[in-house]
């Protein structure tokens, strides 16, 4: 069965962005939940003296990964079979879904825990499993949520960042059995959860994770996570499967140091996660006894061959770059049609699938290039370069290529540049004495302007150009 | 010294006053200002929208129009920064001219009136302007530095970001007017006049707001755009 990849996106950024505006619970949720996270992060950022060094050398450290990508895949590979667990590569998500459904049926499992994972998101891993007839169950409390209301998520850190509590409430009294509670107070939400997850647990036979890092040297998978699910997934299961992008890659133990100090400030603004999580093959008689470790490449080998958007590939997840948006603070993040949305996702997506997918050529699009995303990425992601980057080597409409390279040449020679100055003047000269009611600008100006007029007044050129000024005061 | 200006495209035609006042404040101090004829669009605009070729064109035209110049100076923080990283010309935004290479804080400007400043992204996160601005508006005589709600917030313009997603660089448009009437003030100032464009077109629509003004005007202590 085949169905678009949750990095694919239906509709143009535009059109879905204007669809989301319209909501206007969705952009005060979001104007609180970002708001609130981003001040966090700026406090606990503040506290770290070597915060620039340690953003510089893991950024040197993914880079190297990138660039010794084979070498490092085979090493891991290596020391995670010798350490007892079975490593599987898959090209596509198709593959890497095909994997995971067989392995599960050997395990004659009809229902799987789930840890929060990325990677399993972005290849549509829950909806392969169903069409396989197995229930993938989310037991990240965000990713709980999503999956009950039967949406899809809107942020990487936080996927139901788009819901308000009362909103929760609601999804858990129609979707959760046995959920009675009138209080939309969090503890009692999340209680609800706990108490619904802990009967999860501990009947499942199978476990699906992802990784947030994973250690060539020593072929350990590390999770990082705030509730504790994710320890539960771990360890009581039998069977172990993760599904692990090739770029989460380091490779040696002693580099994940410093991303355990970058990621949580970064991405919940805490000094250090609640659980961290870091396991090597199989170990007889404690925790899972069949681990299986599918590396997946989906596009990003290709990416990783791009000299400027490969550093796209450096990210850890962390979401600090949606917070800080004002783009995605304003559209949330279902409007960029991916399962990695905001800035990170406006690079990564279209890179993963190729710029022609559906209509990914419009998110290199959806942003002002205001830069806050770079400034706060914890590997140093130039996202602003990467963006334009993107624009210049994707598709584009033909008439504004005609307009462009008009106005290029027109620019490229002041006599031109001259008579095109004078000839708007001319143009404009009806529409001074429109304008002088409303301060000298235009309130509705004709085609292509209307998108321009429709938010704001236009200007109009000047009664006399800088440069007839400086002949006219300055001429020697 | 002699300052070559890059006055930018968007000045020259359509707001001229900015350069004019550019004029103004570096002769009033005592330099000499060229203005190379040659001199038309930095690239900036075609290479945001995906335009290599045009825009590395236009770069290069550039280069050629103010070769031999040894300092440049911009009336505008993203043209000059779009100089800085993709020519080798040695482009300053004016306050960095003035506050980093000329030394000077206090321009002898008198502006009698409340004053908010927004500090535009490129200014800001390409250039690291820091204060530099606020610094020489503080010291104009009579002039009242009123504070901007969410100064660091884009204001949504992003060259053909405005028309492409018009949606969405309305609604940020519509947080900051409203911060910035929130100040008070009569005036928001900038260093760039493609987002003063799109804050001004927004403030033309609100009764009682601040007017949009370059603070290279201010500094030059000639008042009001006209």
């Amino acid at each position: 069965m085949s169905r678009h990849l949750p990095i694919v996106a239906v509709t143009p950024f535009p059109a879905a962005a204007a669809h989301e505006l319209k909501d206007a619970q969705l952009r005060a949720n979001l104007g609180r939940a970002t708001r609130t996270i981003r001040d966090k992060r700026a406090r606990v950022v503040a506290e770290v003296p070597d915060w620039e060094e340690l953003r510089e050398r893991a950024a040197r450290t993914k880079d190297e990964v990138l660039d010794r990508l084979p070498e490092l895949l085979a090493a891991f590979e290596a020391a995670a079979v010798g350490a007892g667990a079975v490593v599987h590569h898959a090209a596509d998500a198709a593959a890497a879904n095909a994997i995971v459904a067989d392995l599960v049926r050997q395990q004659g499992a009809e229902r799987v825990v789930k840890i929060k994972s990325m990677a399993t998101q972005e290849i549509g891993l829950n909806e392969a499993l169903a069409d396989a007839g197995i229930t993938a169950i989310e037991t990240d409390l965000a990713e709980l949520i999503v999956q009950l209301a039967d949406d899809t998520p809107s942020h990487i850190l936080v996927p139901a960042i788009h819901y308000n509590r009362a909103q929760i409430r609601e999804i858990f009294a129609e979707r959760m059995p046995g959920f009675t509670a009138e209080s939309d107070e969090p503890a009692v939400l999340a209680g609800a959860a706990r108490e619904y997850l802990r009967r999860t647990f501990l009947s499942a036979q199978v476990a699906v994770c992802g990784a947030n890092f994973a250690v060539a040297e020593t072929g350990s998978l590390v999770i990082v996570e705030s509730e504790g699910n994710g320890r539960m997934c771990l360890t009581l299961p039998g069977t172990l499967i993760a599904v692990v992008g090739v770029e989460k890659l380091l490779p040696r133990m002693a580099d994940l140091g410093d991303f355990l100090r970058l990621l949580p400030r970064s991405s919940t603004g805490e000094r250090m996660n609640p659980y961290t999580s870091i396991f090597t093959g199989v170990t007889p008689g404690d925790g899972p006894q069949r681990l299986h470790v599918v590396l997946l490449d989906n596009g990003r080998t290709k990416t990783a061959q791009d000299p400027v958007g490969r550093a796209a590939l450096r990210c850890i997840r962390c979401s600090a770059c949606l917070n800080v948006c004002p783009v995605y603070e304003r559209t949330g993040g279902h409007a960029y049609g991916s399962v990695y949305p905001g800035p990170i996702g406006a690079i990564l997506s279209p890179q993963l699938t190729g710029q022609d997918a559906g209509a990914n050529r419009s998110l290199p699009y959806a942003s002002t290039l205001c830069g806050a995303c770079y400034d706060v990425c914890p590997v140093k992601i130039n996202i602003p370069e990467i963006l334009v980057h993107l624009r210049q080597t994707g598709p584009k409409p033909a008439a504004e290529r005609a307009v462009m390279s008009t106005l290029s040449w027109v620019m490229r020679d002041r006599r031109r540049w001259r008579a095109a100055l004078r000839a708007a003047r001319t143009g404009a000269a009806p529409l001074r004495a429109v304008t002088r009611r409303h301060g000298g600008t235009l309130r509705r100006a004709p085609w292509p302007m209307t998108a321009w007029t429709a938010h704001r007044d236009a200007p109009l050129p000047a009664p006399e150009s800088f440069r007839d000024w400086w002949r006219r005061t300055h001429a020697e | 010294m002699r300052i070559a200006l890059f006055v930018t495209c968007l000045n020259d035609a359509l707001f001229p006053q900015a350069g004019i006042a550019t004029v103004a404040v570096l002769e009033r101090l005592g330099h000499t200002v060229a203005f190379p004829p040659e001199q038309t669009c930095c690239g900036q605009l075609h290479a945001n929208t995906g335009y290599a070729r045009p825009a590395r064109e236009l770069e290069r035209h550039t280069e050629a129009a103010f070769a031999g110049h040894d300092v440049i100076v911009s009336p505008s923080g993203s043209c000059a920064a779009h100089l800085r990283a993709h020519t080798a010309l040695p482009v300053y935004e004016l306050s960095e001219l003035l506050v980093d290479v000329l030394g000077v804080t206090d321009v002898g400007a008198r502006f009698p009136h409340r004053v908010t400043y927004h500090p535009t992204c490129h200014g800001l996160r390409m250039l690291r302007l820091g204060d530099r601005p606020q610094r020489l508006l503080r010291a104009v005589s009579g002039l009242e530095l009123i504070d901007l709600p969410e100064p660091e917030q884009c204001c949504g313009f992003g060259g053909t970001f405005a028309l492409k997603n018009a949606g969405v660089s309305g609604a940020m448009l519509a947080d900051k007017c409203a911060n910035a009437a929130a100040t008070g003030a009569e005036y928001l100032a900038a260093a760039d006049n493609s987002c003063l464009a799109h804050i001004g077109g927004g403030l033309a629509r609100r009764p009682g707001a601040p007017r949009p003004i370059h603070y290279a005007e201010i500094l030059a202590g000639t008042g009001a755009r006209a």
